[in-house]
């Protein structure tokens, strides 16, 4: 199959589009960063690209509760648009804010899928602190497309709503469907079992990330795009010790373009 | 008539908000409250029907999972206290602003002019709590600045709820036209009134309200009275104010310019006076590409790219409101590399804060006698200051990749708020080097981002003077981030269109000195006030044109690109107005109801501003030189040390900034296994396909000014530098960025005090050949005001120097980090150590001990430039060979905090061998090898294989073997004579390093 079309959403206080794009760039599609509002006004079309992707950032500055009012926006005036794309076999990746814009819409967070009202949410740290720091997770196998095949992954938090919250039903049903897809775990691999700082945040079930009943609409709260490179890695000149002394060669990719990859070869393979 | 909808989270879940804050009351007040909720509060001002009403609050205003809401308040709340906080009218109200659009997107409709949303915030309180409890913290989460608090107790609020207001503070202002004209041929006595309290306006009783300052001298004034006496007229309220902005010694520099003693300017003289000779001498390899003339200053990055920098202070505001000084601090410096050439894309945000002690504990100051207008107290303006930087940075999707903290009593009055934004340019645009612009006659003036109101009015002769309780409340805004990052990112796009010739920012000033500043690319301009959108009716012309409403732009647009400039603009949601034309006429024109308001020769406006002349006298300090025993408790020593507010960990601050938007982060500001050890610099890939990278330090040393202001900047230079090449910084591609923060610029002793930096700075960088690229100052740091017993008391601030540095790494992947890597790499010292202890850590933690005051002393440290640079450029050579796998800078707290940090970091220990240290003839003893703060020094680890070739590029240059890494965990030093001398757990070293600032 030809070179998929990933669409990049900005506008409004998305700031990670740029890195996102590129992630998708470099992992063989063709990204296009779009302004929300020129989907709204029909400058271009959700319908000519096979991945949309919400990024991180602050839309509308966190204001009111992080992602509600992009979540609205979309959801007001693009939400057939997306109900189509995601029927019609697209893939959809959330991260950090985009992950909280997706939950809040109801396009992820249920164990029905698309749901009309938001049935989990994202929402302030336990600490109640914005923070930056990396975090172990592990991927659950299941049929989430973005995580298939991945062991384990380290990526950087950068968030201040980020605990995954929910009534205990909808947690129940998201555990049976196979939705939780990724954990915060520590350093040897263990469940975090909420402690901090393996569970940033105090999410339920130290749960980082959620997919639909397809695994093919996806959103986390750690920033894939923020480990493309070896040099992302916080410890990446003691790993590059390590390597040149050993006489192994230095690893040029982070553990981030496993998921970019996965969106990209679930189209070309 | 308007509704008030109440959010909160539902009673069975635990509330984040409510608990920090909480935990703050306990640790700051010692007051324990049972539990605090906090409510969210809008007040929808506009005639909704309850259908429409109950769908906002439903589908906006509510999180349906974790929150219950009403419209109207919210029933059976449980508490014993009440607090409501809302602002003032006429402040920036982010999430009002977010809610009116959200309301207006979801049901389709338009809020009409004097419609808004109004957000507030509601605290509940249980507990047995007095009311003066109560009023304490209320202060801590309210400024009377910006806002208003209602307080009440259960009973009170039983008989008459304050949440059963409704509250929407709208700006009422009465509708006034008047232009006046300013009599100046008046006695010495009113110039000098005019000059320091403004414009007299007629007050209703009959007597006159001034202004605000203007901020101009006798002498000045009389250089403007005979302009206009020239002229044969009066000049206009507008033109004099507009004068005042852009001669101001914000925008103007008037010190720095001033003819002083034997110097004309020590601005042109020293440090762009430095710039010159070195570009000179790079000659076909200067790499400067526009430094001093635009709003940052522009070098080279590689062939297509170019990146920019500056860094600011927002000194006065931070004081007075810390959250909002801050914010619009770090937004309004994003605005230089955003108006710098044809504007850049911003890439890394900085800081650096200068705070009095946050355990403070004696007795507060206050603006006012009476115990009236208390000072904040500095750990109030640390939190405020923080959180403002960490909206304004993370907000804007920019990384706020490096920073300082510096604690000094001196900052206690004023606080000194760095902020620094640096920016990317492709090379050249549309053919054009894209670091040059220039507005065309005939191209429109289009003002784009937010609308104008009183904000900040009388911002840029506000700093100018000193602080004191007259000071306007006008001078405190508070940023909007988002407002911004829609513009910014509009502006890139419409920039690669090529649809402007020029731009600039809005910053000081506002309208008045961005349209007059670009009107010299061409020679004139016209505006016409009433197109300029306004926030609220009743703003005076004058008000308009110096207003410094935040997050707008300037730019010149070709008239036949007016239409697709304002289309895009509005697609992205940013609002854009033609405001007038750029002429060539040599005049600076306002118009207002068809009528010329001020109609000025652009000449005089620009260089009419008369040299100062400037005295100086100078006074070397004399402090005696301290004599004490050896501590007898060396391994307690290090760790009391570590823990100093000055060397601690700043873990706490620096994970509240998003430090890696952007994905370019390759040397983080924390570093190490666990990292929470400060790095030296950090390293940034701008580029995310290429290999190229940044680096970011920064130094001062306002302590050692206590001794000779000459080797503070001696020092922070060399500092600033060596810290940019121990990450692997090619010395030679190192550019410098001065902000002289002083005090009392009046009393010619300070002015010496800054003649002698001043004269540092140019003999530095020219011996390192590392060029001032931009720079800024603030010249009067003082507070004045009342202690308890209302004597008078004034707080200066140290005259204070930052150096920031900004390097070219040619490949990323080659820098290198602090931490130990390896059990068995050999541990170098470069450079060499000397008795230079005065004005250190150390003098100041044993003064402390001993006698309750730091030690001062006399023997500061010095800068040998020549032989440091020649151990810069061997360690670079190392570097790049892959040599070195670890090195540390050793600024404050010399070799001890150094080795320490490496240890830390790499959580391996490590043994030192003082005796093997190169120290100055004669000897030290062993606290002073560890503490001496010596410049040019640097430890190095090195794999025992590199060793050879390692020391084979340092010979004849001060290098020496001093020990080794281990796998225990447990740093050993041996003393001068070869015995051991202390030896410390990595673990109590970690606790000693991290609990000092962590709450």
């Amino acid at each position: 199959m030809a070179v998929p079309r990933a669409l990049v959403l900005t506008g409004y206080g998305i700031n990670c589009d740029r890195e996102t794009a590129f992630a998708f760039e470099q992992a063989g599609a063709e990204a296009r960063r779009v302004h929300v509002n020129d989907l709204i006004d029909g400058h271009d079309r959700l319908d000519r690209y096979q991945i949309l992707s919400f990024p991180g950032g602050f839309s509308y500055g966190d204001d009111i509760a992080s992602g509600k009012v992009l979540a609205n926006r979309v959801k007001t005036h693009l939400d057939d648009a997306i109900q189509r794309f995601i029927e019609g076999g697209g893939l959809v990746l959330g991260i950090c804010n985009g992950f909280q814009v997706m939950v809040k819409y109801g396009l992820l967070g249920s164990p029905q899928g698309v749901v009309e009202a938001q049935r989990s949410t994202l929402t302030y740290n336990d600490s109640s602190r914005y923070e930056d720091r990396w975090v172990h997770l592990l991927p659950e196998k299941g049929r989430c497309v973005f995580t298939r095949g991945i062991e384990k992954l380290y990526l950087p938090v950068a968030h201040g709503e980020g605990k995954f919250f929910t009534d205990p039903g909808t947690l129940a049903g998201l555990e049976a469907a196979g939705c939780v897809v990724l954990r915060y775990a520590d350093e040897e691999g263990r469940a975090a079992g909420g402690r901090f700082p393996w569970n940033p945040n105090g999410s339920l079930n130290d749960i980082a990330g959620v997919c639909d009943p397809s695994g093919r609409v996806f959103g986390l709260m750690p920033h894939p795009e923020r480990h493309l490179h070896f040099t992302q890695h916080p410890l990446w000149t003691q790993l590059a010790e390590e390597c040149r002394r050993a006489g192994r060669r230095l690893p040029e990719e982070g553990h981030g373009m496993a998921i970019f990859r996965n969106a990209v070869t679930y189209f070309t393979d | 008539m308007g509704t008030r909808i109440e959010a909160a989270i539902r009673p069975d879940l635990p509330d984040p908000r409510g608990n920090r804050f909480r935990k703050r009351i306990r640790d700051d007040y010692g007051i324990r409250v049972d539990a605090i909720r906090i409510l969210d509060v809008y007040h929808v001002d506009k005639d909704l029907d309850e259908e429409n009403l109950e769908r906002c609050r439903r589908e906006l205003f509510t999180d349906p999972v974790t929150q219950h809401s009403s419209l109207g308040p919210l029933p059976g709340k449980a508490f014993d206290w009440i607090i409501e906080i809302g602002f003032l009218p006429g402040v920036t109200d982010n999430v009002g602003h977010t809610s009116r659009e959200a309301v207006e997107d979801l049901l389709g409709i338009s809020f009409q002019p004097g419609e808004s949303v109004y957000s507030a915030e509601q605290i509940l309180l249980v507990g047995a709590l007095t009311e003066d409890q109560v009023r304490k913290i209320a202060s801590i989460r309210h400024n009377p600045l910006i806002q208003r608090a209602w307080i009440q107790c259960r009973a009170d609020w039983e008989r008459d709820p304050i949440d059963g207001r409704f509250y929407a503070p709208k700006v009422r202002l009465a509708p006034s036209r008047r232009i006046d004209t300013v009599d100046l041929n008046v006695d010495d006595k009113e110039l000098a009134r005019l000059g320091r309290e403004g414009i007299l306006d007629p007050g209703e009783d009959g007597r006159g309200a001034a202004r605000g300052p203007l901020a101009l001298d006798v002498p000045t004034l009389k250089v403007i009275r005979d302009h206009f006496n020239r002229l044969g007229r009066d000049p206009t309220d507008i033109e004099l104010e507009s004068i005042a902005q852009t001669w101001s010694e914000h925008c103007k520099h008037n010190i720095f310019a001033a003819r002083i003693d034997e110097v004309d300017s020590l601005y042109k003289t020293y440090i762009q006076g430095a710039t010159r000779k070195i570009r000179e001498r790079l000659g076909n390899d200067d790499w400067c590409l526009s430094v001093f003339r635009d709003n940052s200053g522009v070098i080279r990055l590689n062939r297509d790219w170019s990146v920019c920098y500056k860094v600011e202070t927002h000194n006065s505001p931070s004081a007075l409101d810390p959250y909002g000084g801050a914010i619009t601090g770090i937004v309004g410096v994003n605005r230089d590399p955003l108006g710098t050439g044809m504007g850049a894309r911003l890439i890394v945000n900085t800081y650096g804060f200068c705070f009095g002690d946050p355990y403070y504990v004696g007795s507060p100051y206050y603006r006012l006698p009476g115990r009236r207008d208390p000072v904040l107290h500095p750990k109030v303006i640390f939190e405020g200051v923080r959180e403002g930087v960490e909206h304004g940075g993370n907000k804007s999707g920019i990384p706020t990749a490096w920073g300082f903290l510096t604690f000094d009593p001196r900052y206690m009055g004023k606080p000194l708020v760095f902020v620094g934004t640096v920016g990317l340019l492709p090379a050249t645009l549309h053919g054009r080097p894209s670091h040059e612009k220039g507005a065309q006659p005939g191209d429109r003036i289009i003002m784009a981002g937010g609308r104008v109101g009183k904000d900040g009015i009388h911002g840029a002769t506000f700093s100018s003077e000193a602080m004191h309780a007259g000071s306007p409340a006008t001078a405190v805004q508070i940023g909007d981030p988002i407002t911004q990052k829609k513009l910014a990112d509009a502006q890139i796009e419409i920039r690669d269109l090529g649809l402007y010739h020029s731009v600039t920012d809005n910053g000081a000033g506002g309208l008045s000195c961005s349209v007059a500043e670009m009107a010299r690319e061409c020679g004139g301009c016209t505006v016409v006030l009433d197109r300029v959108p306004i926030k609220y009716e009743g703003l005076l012309p004058y008000e308009t044109w110096i207003s410094e409403s935040q997050e707008r732009m300037t730019y010149a647009v070709p008239p036949q690109n007016v239409d697709g400039f304002c289309d895009l603009m509005r697609r992205r949601g940013v609002e854009a107005t033609v405001i007038g034309e750029f002429t060539d006429d040599g005049r600076c024109v306002v118009e207002f109801e068809g009528r010329r308001i001020m109609d000025l020769d652009m000449e005089f406006l620009h260089d009419g501003v008369p040299q100062k002349v400037l005295k100086t006298t100078y006074t070397a300090p004399d402090h005696p030189e301290p004599e004490f025993p050896e501590p007898e408790d060396p391994a307690g020593t290090l760790g009391r040390m570590l823990g100093r507010l000055n060397l601690c960990s700043k873990e706490y601050v620096v994970r509240q900034f998003d430090h890696e938007v952007q994905a370019g982060s390759v040397i983080k500001p924390l570093v190490g296994r666990y990292q929470d050890v400060a790095s030296d610099a950090a390293v940034v890939r701008p580029l995310l396909d290429r290999t190229d990278g940044i680096g970011l330090s920064h130094s001062l040393y306002p302590a050692y000014g206590d001794i000779d202001p000459y080797w503070m900047a001696a020092c922070a230079i060399d500092t600033a530098i060596r810290n940019l090449v121990a990450v692997g910084a090619v010395p030679e591609r190192i550019a410098l960025l001065d902000n002289f923060c002083w005090c009392s610029s009046d009393d010619p002793e300070r002015l010496g005090q800054l003649k002698r930096a001043a004269r540092a700075c140019y003999d530095f960088a020219v011996a390192y050949g590392t060029p001032f690229i931009s720079g800024k100052d603030s010249m009067y740091n003082d507070f004045k005001g009342f202690d308890e017993d209302d004597r008078p008391v004034k707080i200066s601030v140290p005259p204070t120097l930052l150096i920031s540095s900004l390097g070219i790494l040619e490949d990323v992947t080659r820098s290198v980090t602090l931490d130990a890597k390896m059990p068995e790499d050999r541990l170098y010292l470069l450079g060499t150590t000397r008795d230079e202890l005065g004005a250190s850590e150390y003098y100041a933690l044993a003064g402390e001990a001993l006698e309750g005051e730091r030690f001062i002393g006399k023997r500061v440290p010095t800068v040998d430039a020549d032989s440091n640079a020649a151990v810069y450029r061997a360690l670079h050579r190392a570097i790049r060979q892959g040599l070195v796998s670890a090195a540390a800078s050793l600024g404050q707290g010399g070799l001890a905090v150094a080795a320490s940090k490496m240890a830390l970091a790499g959580d391996l220990g490590m043994e030192i061998d003082l005796s093997a240290v190169a120290v100055e003839p004669g000897g030290l003893r062993a606290d002073r090898i560890l503490y001496s703060e010596s410049q040019g020094r640097i430890l190095v680890a090195v794999a025992p294989e590199n060793e050879d070739p390692f020391l084979a590029g340092f010979e004849g240059l001060a290098c020496r073997l001093v020990g080794r890494i281990h796998e225990e965990a447990f740093l050993r030093i041996r003393g001068a004579d070869g015995a051991p001398y202390l030896e410390q757990s990595l673990e109590n070293l970690r606790e000693a390093y991290k609990k000092t600032l962590w709450w």
